[in-house]
């Protein structure tokens, strides 16, 4: 019952910011899942080693260069999709950018924007056009990789809480308008994860002692953690779960 | 992570309410997982057939008489639980009622019944599977089954909503005394499902007209609790602890 609960064979996912981190984690195990996956992120340099270690283990994946900040990009990756695979089925939205460490107040334009050019922009694209093809081929699920920050503003990242609490939103906007086409749109809200995009929260020793003080279950995650949640939001498992927003966060945001 | 995240080998579970719906389906799905299972109800002769169901699989399971809202008798069914399987690792606390009607209208013997039964009783199942989890210096998974009427309103529904409100902040509270101990507490918050508790109202024409007016448009299947279930109680979800997981077809969304 269990193995096919979550069995993903035949399915075509798109993971986009897949080279490292939590999306490269959720990119294996979805493949082991039985889903051709997809792995994309700004360079496909990155992105042919998660593919070449997920092929070497016998499963199916392709590189896919991809910056959700240009709008071109996106554009391009999902007629690539549909040229290749005439499909998709699953959407890992997990490309964030996070360039701004400060206090609020002196965020300056660039990384403003570059912040909600990506995060905000970005995944509302990607989403739409997945959508897009998820129609056509009679539904599919889309999981965006929020942040505990969207509940809750971190410490020194101000532009960035406000971007993830959009997506908050945006999931369930999105959840709203298409749970009668069969398309299921969920978000996961990983809390502190050790990763080299976090590295920051990891390397200031003030934030980080701030931070660890909040979990209580005393630890930070690995990205693996992240993976079964995802999973489970992608597969038939979550049949009747859209536009929920879950916390994986070792009880951060209790 | 590997797909072997999602098993519950090795694992001892005790689900209560487990005679019908909801409770008895767990018990299924936990055993198909790898787990011992421990089935606990007020009438130990209405589990005796799923019992049979899940040995004559090649499971094991114990049926226990539980009357949640009796702390002896809680005691008394963990106690016959850790003598045959050893200590209970997984707890889904499932047991629940509910008696619909306007609040002001509401009889005090029946907000009794349901406040025992579905917040004094996940409490006393709960605190009693957290201290022998303790005591064998173990870590374990406590789910609650909760509602999406913990968290949103529907006329006619208070008394329950109110109890499983109380189930949610239980879960957030244990979570937080107890994360520190390898202990994960979450909640399951179900939408509107089939169950021996409110078919009457699905199968008459006013019900029917609400379910259309649902999202997805339909009630959830049984099955659809499977995969919330085993993520919340297995080591896939290992950093999940303190959370709300809604099974609703995307009620939460609408104004339900």
């Amino acid at each position: 019952m269990s193995t096919k609960l979550f069995d993903l064979s035949g399915r075509i996912a798109l993971i986009a910011g897949a080279s490292r981190g939590i999306g490269a984690a959720i990119a294996r195990l979805l493949a082991e899942q039985g889903a051709h996956v997809i792995v994309t992120s700004r360079k496909l340099d990155g992105c042919q080693l998660v593919v070449d270690e997920i092929r070497a283990a016998g499963h199916s994946a392709e590189a896919m260069a991809c910056h959700i900040g240009e709008m071109e990009q996106i554009e391009a990756a999902f007629a690539q999709v549909r040229a290749t695979h005439g499909r998709l089925d699953i959407l890992v939205n997990n490309a964030a950018a996070n360039p701004y460490f400060g206090h609020v107040v002196d965020t300056d334009l660039p990384a403003f924007q570059k912040t909600l050019d990506v995060n905000i922009r970005g995944y509302f694209y990607m989403s739409a056009g997945a959508i897009k093809l998820m129609r056509e081929g009679g539904g599919g699920a889309i999981v965006n990789v929020g942040s505990v920050n969207g509940i809750t503003p971190g410490p020194l990242q101000g532009i960035y809480s406000i971007s993830k609490a959009a997506i908050i939103s945006m999931t369930k906007t999105f959840a709203k308008e298409c749970a009668g086409e069969n398309i299921r749109v969920n978000a996961l809200l990983p809390g502190l994860t050790k990763t080299k995009f976090a590295g920051a929260l990891f390397t200031n020793e003030d934030v980080h002692r701030e931070i660890m003080a909040g979990i209580p279950m005393g630890r930070h995650a690995e990205p693996g953690e992240m993976a079964g949640a995802v999973l489970y939001l992608a597969s038939d498992a979550a049949s009747y779960t859209t536009g929920i927003c879950l916390t994986v966060d070792g009880g951060l945001t209790i | 992570m590997d797909s072997k995240c999602f098993d519950l080998s090795g694992r001892v579970a005790l689900v209560t309410g487990a005679s019908s719906g909801f409770g008895e389906h767990f018990t299924r799905v936990l055993a198909a997982a790898g787990a011992r299972v421990v089935a606990g109800a007020r009438r130990e002769d209405r589990l005796h057939r799923l019992v049979d169901d899940i040995a004559a699989a090649g499971g094991a399971a114990l049926a226990v008489a539980m009357d949640v809202t009796d702390a002896a008798s809680v005691a008394a069914a963990f106690a016959a639980a850790e003598a045959k399987f050893g200590t209970v690792d997984l707890l889904v606390n499932n047991a629940g009622v509910a008696a619909p009607g306007t609040l002001h209208k509401t009889a005090e013997a029946d907000w009794d019944w349901v406040v025992d039964t579905n917040l004094k009783g996940a409490w006393l199942v709960a605190a009693e599977a957290a201290r022998r989890m303790l005591a064998a210096r173990r870590g374990g998974a406590i789910v609650n089954i909760a509602s999406v009427l913990g968290m949103a309103t529907s006329r006619g529904h208070g008394v329950y909503s109110a109890t499983k409100a109380g189930v949610i902040q239980l879960t957030k509270h244990m979570a937080l005394e107890l994360a520190g101990k390898n202990i994960r507490v979450n909640a399951i918050c179900p939408g509107y499902f089939k169950t021996e508790m409110n078919d009457e109202y699905f199968d008459s024409a006013a019900g029917q007209a609400y379910i259309a007016a649902t999202p997805g448009g339909r009630l959830g299947r049984m099955e659809e609790m499977d995969g919330p279930l085993l993520l919340l109680a297995s080591d896939a979800g290992s950093f999940i602890n303190g959370a709300l997981l809604p099974v609703d077809g995307g009620h939460l969304v609408m104004s339900i």
